[in-house]
């Protein structure tokens, strides 16, 4: 029929839609068949009953045809809402009432009631006399062993190596298929700090064990997101052997507290900052991401960075007291998706 | 701290910075107690348990090797005692008739004359339970009978006015079947009222029931929940079930006539470290490493109650709850930030979990 070859030709080219629909509706308007046409533009086009809505159209293209159409106009609309909103704003000046604040899920976080508060002294004295206040105090200086899962593929090792050189005081070992329980005590013998164990699967890393040693909690981190050196664009060249600064962003409950010791340990502490590089653990919504810049400072106000060294996402999976011991050991925090995961706006670090 | 507020807590709980704390659930507040003032690392609190004339006086077993004896009516640390011998911390503490009974890790049970004055005196009596020990239990029915157990040490239950050799000393199970020897390591010990039964929980995720009655020295009844060492334990107010907790924080309640798991209790996110069940009302309070008190209730429904968090390492230690007149409002699940007061809300029950069943989730969550 010319009618339903007007309207298949009609319905993927735009431009004809509303003159094809115009076309029909005049053919139409004589047979009165209302139900089919839409009342938009014509003066004489047939009403539609009250209640009526666009998913009650049997035709598939008819009904994408009224939808797209229907799109527009709210697309139209809420454009001249927001003009109207704008001009309304530049009309009254300094008296305009402020711009309200969109919802997001961080502004929408629930209150976490293990959030530290800075004057909580028990807080406090738990912080000064758990495993990592040596550190704090200056009377150990961290030293870092890293190895990775038995076999590693070259991401791994690269990734390691990298590690390396932005962890100062640390060293690359082969994993020869040791177990990690035998490792440990071999390390805490030599005086090592801190194991970092980075796990691979398939090839790329993906797990991320950290442990401090002489017998202090074991996070267990899943990874992601790895990016090497050579992947990051606009980069700048190698880290150089400063120490570098570290900035711990966000880390606000209890939990979050150790964890961020944790990193916060990992690094010499000292506060004549020289190289003017910085690594960087901000926790978002549960996801700690690292990053390691070189910043240079070009006035007061502005700052010049430059990303070296490799970047990756991590996710606290648990942690453990005692050192690594994932069968008897006594958790602290382990991550359970189907009770703590519920809530889209629940976050525990 | 007032003798008011001292009086009305409801749940007792030790720390490993050695504070006690007395929860108020009603009020929703944690009150703190220390004996010295400052919190200290060495007086971390490894055994509760209530002194004897009802429940006003408890005793507090610390890392440094000293009871304390704290007075709920006054609120203060009344006076305390060094009890040397052996090595490691309290796994077990128990008051009868004048008498403390002290055990320590490395196997010493001392029975001490609890006499206030008298602090340097010698034990009365002296045991060698044998290394390793997780747990010593008095039996609340019979005063000076006591059970122990620990890690390669089995259950035996001693009479401290019998002879020097165990009453009952169990035998470990047949090999496996691949004819391995079966390794022990009770955690935990709780007496079953009503008759001669002994529960224990393993770290090899086994609850067994031993019967002193009977000439079997094997566990009458064994079944296994998880695959985490069970940490603490618990008995039920019906007194047919236990309920367990291991070390990543699932709780469950396993049924003792036929070894059945009846169900399970979520929102721990740590290991277990102190169960304690209300003598009367289907209540539980538990606590663990994640540093949060929480209470839940054991049946119709099961669910989160009450959560507090007092935002200490709680290597909680928890002593029974308190029998209290006032309890009409036990149905709120608002958890109050520490020491703030805030109203109590009518809020529904959370969640209801069975092990293989799932239920729709709750309206609010902890």
């Amino acid at each position: 029929m010319a009618k339903a070859g007007e309207k298949s030709s009609s319905s993927w080219k735009k431009s004809l839609k509303r003159k094809a629909a115009v076309e029909e509706i005049q053919e139409a308007a004589g047979a009165g068949d209302g139900a089919t046409e839409s009342g938009v533009q014509p003066p004489k086009a047939a009403a539609f009953p009250p209640g009526f809505s666009i998913s009650e159209i049997k035709n598939k293209q008819r009904r994408h045809l009224m939808f797209t159409r229907w799109k527009q106009q709210q697309r139209k609309e809420k454009l001249a809402a927001k003009k109207k909103l704008k001009k309304e704003r530049e009309a009254l000046g300094d008296k305009a009432p402020p711009k309200p604040v969109p919802k997001t899920i961080d502004n929408q976080r629930v209150y976490d009631e293990t959030t530290v508060d800075p004057n909580d002294e028990e807080v406090a004295y738990d912080e000064s006399t758990d495993e990592f206040a040596s550190y704090f105090n200056k009377q150990t200086s961290p030293k870092i062993l890293i190895t990775t899962s038995d076999r590693p593929h070259g991401r791994t090792v690269r990734l390691c190596e990298q590690l390396s050189t932005v962890i100062p005081n640390s060293h690359v070992y082969y994993r020869r298929g040791l177990a990690l329980k035998k490792i440990i005590p071999q390390c805490i013998a030599r005086e090592f700090t801190d194991l970092i164990v980075i796990n691979e699967d398939r090839k790329t890393p993906n797990g991320l064990i950290l442990s401090h040693l002489p017998n202090g909690p074991t996070a267990h981190f899943k990874m992601s997101s790895v990016r090497l050196r050579k992947e990051i664009k606009r980069r700048g060249k190698d880290p150089t052997e400063h120490i570098p600064e570290i900035i711990l962003n966000n880390f606000t409950t209890r939990l979050g507290h150790s964890i961020g010791r944790m990193f916060a340990s990992l690094f010499p502490h000292n506060p004549q900052f020289i190289g003017r590089q910085v690594a960087t653990f901000h926790n978002q919504r549960d996801y700690i991401f690292f990053r390691f810049h070189r910043y240079i400072f070009r006035s007061e106000k502005k700052v010049g960075i430059q990303e070296l060294g490799p970047r990756f996402t991590l996710k606290l999976r648990s942690l453990q007291k005692g050192t690594f011991d994932s069968k008897y050991g006594e958790y602290e925090w382990v991550h359970k998706p189907r009770e703590m995961d519920t809530s889209r706006r629940k976050f525990h670090l | 701290m007032a003798a008011a507020a001292a009086r009305w807590n409801h749940v007792w709980v030790g720390t490993e910075t050695g504070i006690l704390k007395g929860v108020n659930l009603q009020r929703k507040q944690a009150a703190n107690f220390t004996a010295g003032g400052q919190p200290r690392r060495e007086e971390a609190v490894s055994a509760l348990c209530w002194g004897t004339g009802g429940e006003t006086q408890i005793l507090v077993g610390c890392a440094d090797r000293t009871v304390k004896h704290f007075s709920t009516e006054d609120g203060i640390f009344q006076g305390q005692r060094h009890c040397p011998g052996g090595e490691g911390i309290f796994r077990g503490l128990a008051q009868t008739d004048g008498t403390l009974i002290t055990c320590v890790d490395s196997g010493i049970l001392r029975v001490w004359h609890d006499n206030d004055k008298n602090t340097s005196s010698d034990p009365l009596l002296e045991l060698r339970v044998g290394p390793g020990v997780c747990r010593m239990r008095q039996d609340p029915a019979h005063p000076h009978v006591v059970a122990t157990g620990g890690k390669e040490n089995a259950l035996k239950m001693w009479d401290l006015q019998g002879s020097e050799e165990p009453v009952f000393r169990a035998k470990n199970v047949r090999n496996d079947w691949l004819d391995l020897r079966v390794p022990i390591w009770d955690q935990d010990i709780q007496f079953l009222p009503g008759s001669q039964k002994l529960v224990t929980c393993t770290g090899y995720h086994q609850v067994r029931v031993y019967d002193p009655a009977s000439p079997q020295r094997r566990p009458v009844l064994e079944t296994t929940y998880g695959e985490y060492p069970l940490t603490a334990m618990t008995l039920t107010p019906g007194g047919n079930s236990v309920i367990v907790g291991n070390t990543h924080g699932q709780l469950a309640e396993i049924d003792l006539r036929q070894g059945r798991l009846l169900g399970c209790l979520k929102g721990l996110a740590g290991s277990v470290r102190g169960l304690q069940c209300h003598p009367s009302k289907p209540l539980l309070a538990s606590c663990g490493l994640d540093r949060v008190l929480r209470i839940h209730r054991i049946q119709n429904p099961r669910g989160l109650e009450h959560k507090d968090e007092p935002q200490e390492p709680q290597e909680p230690n928890k002593v029974p709850l308190e029998d209290t007149e006032t309890d009409e409002l036990w149905a709120s699940l608002e958890a109050a930030a520490k020491r703030k007061l805030s109203d109590l809300e009518q809020t529904q029950g959370a969640l209801q979990t069975r092990r293989r069943k799932k239920k729709r989730p709750g309206s609010t969550s902890p």
